[in-house]
């Protein structure tokens, strides 16, 4: 095979085409969508020397296996997961070459949950609604990668990459903490103060709809009762179900929703909570806004 | 005019609006939507919700966001003037029919006759794309949901439910009377609207057996 082209020889638990996502697009009840960790697309954007329209494979705990048409440059951003060259081991956060016919094969990560294989050029996919994305809820957007699939690469952009490796920090195993502001509807909890004391872990239904929480139950308060009228909400959303189990909602969140956000995490936040895995521990740290809204 | 009283944090690039009502919900995101003043150029998403609007920018400049928002005078355009008005043929076939003819107290007839004379308003949307709660049309046609949901409803299912109307734009598990179907594509990726019914938009159904 000559074709620019990747082509995938297996999948581990989930692969997905994804760039920055088609945000603009809410009021037709189109979520934004896109990475879900999207400093660590960025990274490899910027260490490909490409702007971030070219669309790179999120790969949610290993396993991707894919063999290059031509020669391409790749880098691989996120979880760390341990990835060889026709068996020869390769860095992270680094650009590296792929020859044509040869085989990037990718480990399990050891922390961390989704890595991101950039290449030079961009897998360029039709896009839909002016993004390459797919949208796991509404399933806009490309299908989830499957062997056998060939996935067009790109022209290489006109600049050169000229970083050898970014020495970035690897996702934590140990408790994440994030960062929250007070959202619409902090009014609906019993008690403000038990947001910032609850301790939770990832629940394995978690996934880029959003993070769900196991662990201490957040109490409403007494006088509201019901739902709320249907509203718009946000990525980093805390949204608040009648279980009383937070969700966190990550880039594939619905468009409205009816239960109350009563908090909404920061954008570092929602990028670790995109590399937290199943039974990790979560806890919030509360900030008020500078000045009032 | 808006009230700071009526704007809420959202996070680090978002402002939701409370409002009274629909209407006052679709005066705001109507106006909104032409991003009149240049204080509005970061806006990326306006959500309307039943009692709210959402408005996201790309940036953080939120006391920006806050002050343009206080500046603001939403006005409704008459529907007459700005706003699409869509046709939707639709086959009065439902499996719910009777069901909601007994809810309403009228014969099947009567149902479509007050489905189809009355206008409708496209409220909000984001149950899925393109799905739009429409409001306004007949108000006997004003009803709960279904006790059960159906774990599939086919697309393009005209329903009526929780005091709305909607076309179903693909399949999906639903919860709402069904009374018809249409051959019409709500939502269409590749066609430009992909969205046949937005915000503030005129619906009226057309029953394509009558004479």
């Amino acid at each position: 095979m000559t074709q620019r082209a990747l082509e995938v020889l297996a999948v581990g638990p989930l692969a997905l085409i994804q760039d920055l996502g088609r945000p603009g697009f809410a009021h037709l009840g189109v979520s934004a969508s896109g990475a879900a960790d999207r400093s660590a697309f960025r990274l490899g954007a910027r260490l490909l020397a490409q702007n971030l329209t070219h669309a790179a494979i999120e790969v949610l705990f290993g396993g991707l296996q894919v063999r290059a048409g031509v020669d391409v440059t790749i880098a691989l951003t996120g979880a760390p997961a341990p990835a060889t060259i026709d068996g020869r081991a390769v860095g992270h956060a680094a650009p590296l070459v792929l020859r044509a016919d040869q085989t990037l094969r990718l480990g399990t990560p050891s922390a961390g949950l989704r890595t991101y294989v950039s290449v030079r050029g961009g897998i360029d996919v039709p896009a839909t609604l002016g993004s390459r994305s797919t949208d796991t809820l509404s399933a806009l957007g490309p299908k989830p990668l499957r062997p056998g699939d060939r996935l067009p690469v790109g022209p290489a952009p006109p600049d050169f990459p000229n970083v050898d490796l970014a020495p970035v920090r690897s996702p934590t195993s140990a408790g994440v903490v994030v960062t929250a502001h007070w959202g619409p509807r902090a009014d609906w909890l019993a008690d403000s103060d038990d947001l910032a004391r609850g301790r939770w872990t990832v629940s394995s239904r978690s996934d880029r709809i959003g993070v769900r929480l196991d662990g201490v139950v957040l109490a409403r308060d007494a006088r509201r009762r019901g739902d709320l009228p249907s509203e718009g909400v946000v990525r980093g959303a805390i949204q608040l179900p009648p279980s009383g189990q937070p969700v966190i909602f990550l880039a594939d969140h619905p468009v409205t929703g009816g239960y109350p956000v009563v908090a909404v995490v920061d954008d570092d936040g929602i990028d670790r909570l995109a590399q937290a895995v199943p039974g990790q521990r979560v806890a919030l740290r509360l900030a008020a806004y500078p000045g009032k809204i | 005019m808006i009230t700071a009283q009526q704007l809420r944090p959202c996070g680090p690039h978002a402002i939701l609006v409370q409002l009274d009502d629909l209407a006052a919900v679709l005066a705001l995101a109507a106006t909104l939507r032409e991003r009149p003043t240049p204080d509005l150029a970061d806006v990326v998403d306006v959500v309307p919700g039943g009692e709210t609007v959402l408005v996201t920018i790309a940036g953080t400049d939120l006391a920006g966001l806050r002050s343009a928002l206080l500046r603001l005078n939403p006005v409704l355009p008459a529907t007459n003037e700005t706003a699409p008005e869509i046709e939707i043929p639709v086959h009065y076939d439902g499996p719910d029919l009777a069901v909601v003819a007994a809810l309403a107290g009228l014969t099947v007839a009567e149902i479509v006759t007050a489905h189809t004379t009355i206008p409708w308003r496209a409220g909000f949307g984001g149950f899925a794309p393109g799905f739009a709660y429409l409001v306004d049309g007949d108000e006997r046609l004003r009803l709960p949901r279904r006790s059960s949901p159906r774990t599939r409803v086919p697309a393009g299912s005209v329903a009526l439910g929780g005091g709305y109307c909607a076309v179903y734009p693909r399949s999906s598990p639903g919860g709402w009377h069904l009374i018809g179907h249409t051959d019409l594509a709500v939502w269409d990726t590749d066609r430009d609207p992909a969205a046949l019914i937005v915000s503030g938009a005129t619906v009226r159904f057309r029953d394509v057996n009558a004479p």
